[in-house]
């Protein structure tokens, strides 16, 4: 994906939104993609890691609004540990989900669970899937 | 010898066998568990974003509940609990400015300042017991048996709470050779399971499990080893459906670590609530000639 930088493709309120949410400097990212070829969950992502962190790099939060990527991660940290930049790319994820969680959306709906996978389900996982992808 | 135990949730209702083979294989070693006193839930996820702190109350609430008791260290069983606990206290411990305002949050509370340590198992075994002392008191060694182990992630990452390194698996494997059993390495052993994606679209978790399962079929494991309740079920209980489906093709039965640490210590299957596992699980027990004699 080729991104022309204009006064419309970045926005540095929103670069340091998320810089402060995650605690992180998304600008270090250098793009090496080591994040993607970690990440057990890319098959089920529109965009990869990589490419999250480059949108993230030019604050472009309402092109990533429409991406399932940050939403499909499993918060495994397995990009966090190899990032050679030392980012801590699970923190830029939730920083991403918590941008939508914090304006009273849900990305799951708890009460649209059948009951007899709730009672099969082990509660970490509710737990879990609830704090991560519900507000 | 007694310690302080954090159970969690999840081990009091579905994962009820990964703490009742604990609490059996601990007592064969003079060991008593004491469960904390008005334990919560640890909220299962560390929360991940710098200005959330509401979320750091539940786990600190626990570990007040330790110091309060007297405890310097909190054992805990659950990869996931132990994660949360563990990272909750590092803040407790190393951020000042954060410590501050929980602690003025909790005013109801005694102040904390990260004083417990929290411990996995595996490290309290190989740290307070020893392999060698484990290997003398096996009674029924898993001769035989060949078991994958399987960290997943919350074991291992990030590094500041990881039990060992990542990409390291001596804890479990020391434990697994000292209980006779062959330790077959295999390197799906700390990817995800899918975690709690299984709420989020089932097939995504399912063939990032099979992606596992397949690759400890491969390495020869006839079981994996694991610590953690949800990598159990995305790996054990939900294997039936992928043998069903196709996606993978050989089942590998999985246990909790407590379990084979349980049975080799000869404590009674019955004990270690083998049917929360898959009947699988047993079955293979029975064959390898790996339970106490009735």
């Amino acid at each position: 994906m080729t991104l022309t930088i204009t006064a419309q493709t970045i926005s540095i309120t929103s670069i340091e939104q998320l810089n402060e949410l995650s605690g992180e400097n998304v600008k270090l990212c250098m793009q090496c993609a080591t994040c993607t070829g970690m990440c057990p969950m890319t098959a089920e992502m529109d965009l990869s890691p990589r490419t999250v962190m480059h949108l993230v790099q030019f604050g472009m939060l309402d092109r990533l609004g429409d991406s399932n990527t940050c939403w499909k991660c499993a918060s495994c940290h397995a990009c966090t540990v190899k990032c050679p930049r030392g980012i801590d790319i699970a923190k830029v994820m939730e920083a991403l989900r918590q941008h939508v969680l914090r304006t009273n959306r849900n990305y799951i709906e708890p009460s649209a669970l059948p009951a007899e996978r709730i009672a099969e389900l082990p509660q970490i996982a509710l737990v879990a899937a609830f704090r991560k992808l519900t507000s | 010898m007694k310690i302080s135990y954090y159970p969690g949730c999840t081990l009091k209702s579905k994962a009820a066998n990964l703490e009742a083979a604990a609490v059996a294989a601990l007592a064969t070693l003079g060991i008593d568990v004491e469960e904390i006193d008005r334990w919560n839930c640890c909220g299962a996820v560390f929360s991940l974003t710098a200005d959330d702190l509401i979320h750091q109350v539940g786990p600190v609430r626990n570990l007040v509940r330790a110091k309060e008791q007297g405890a310097t260290q909190l054992v805990t069983l659950c990869s996931m609990c132990y994660n949360t606990l563990a990272r909750a206290n590092r803040i407790m411990r190393d951020d000042a400015v954060k410590r501050d305002t929980i602690n003025r949050f909790m005013d109801e509370e005694i102040d904390y300042a990260g004083e417990v340590e929290v411990v996995h198992l595996l490290t309290f075994l190989e740290r307070e017991v020893g392999w060698q002392k484990i290997r003398e008191k096996v009674k029924v060694p898993l001769e035989g048996l060949r078991v994958a182990p399987y960290y997943g992630c919350t074991l291992q990452r990030p590094a500041d709470v990881g039990i060992e390194p990542f990409g390291s698996f001596h804890l479990m494997t020391g434990l697994l050779e000292a209980l006779g059993a062959t330790v077959t390495p295999f390197a799906a052993a700390d990817t995800c399971c899918g975690s709690y994606q299984v709420l989020n679209g089932e097939a995504g978790a399912r063939s990032t499990a099979a992606v596992i399962l397949d690759n400890a079929a491969a390495s020869g494991a006839e079981a994996l080893a694991t610590s953690c309740p949800l990598c159990e079920y995305n790996l054990g209980k939900q294997q039936g459906r992928l043998l069903e489906a196709g996606q993978i093709t050989t089942a590998v039965p999985t246990f909790y670590f407590t379990q084979l640490l349980a049975v080799a210590l000869g404590v009674a299957p019955e004990s270690c609530l083998f049917d929360l596992n898959s009947a699988a699980s047993l079955d293979l027990l029975k064959t390898k000639n790996c339970l106490v004699a009735a």
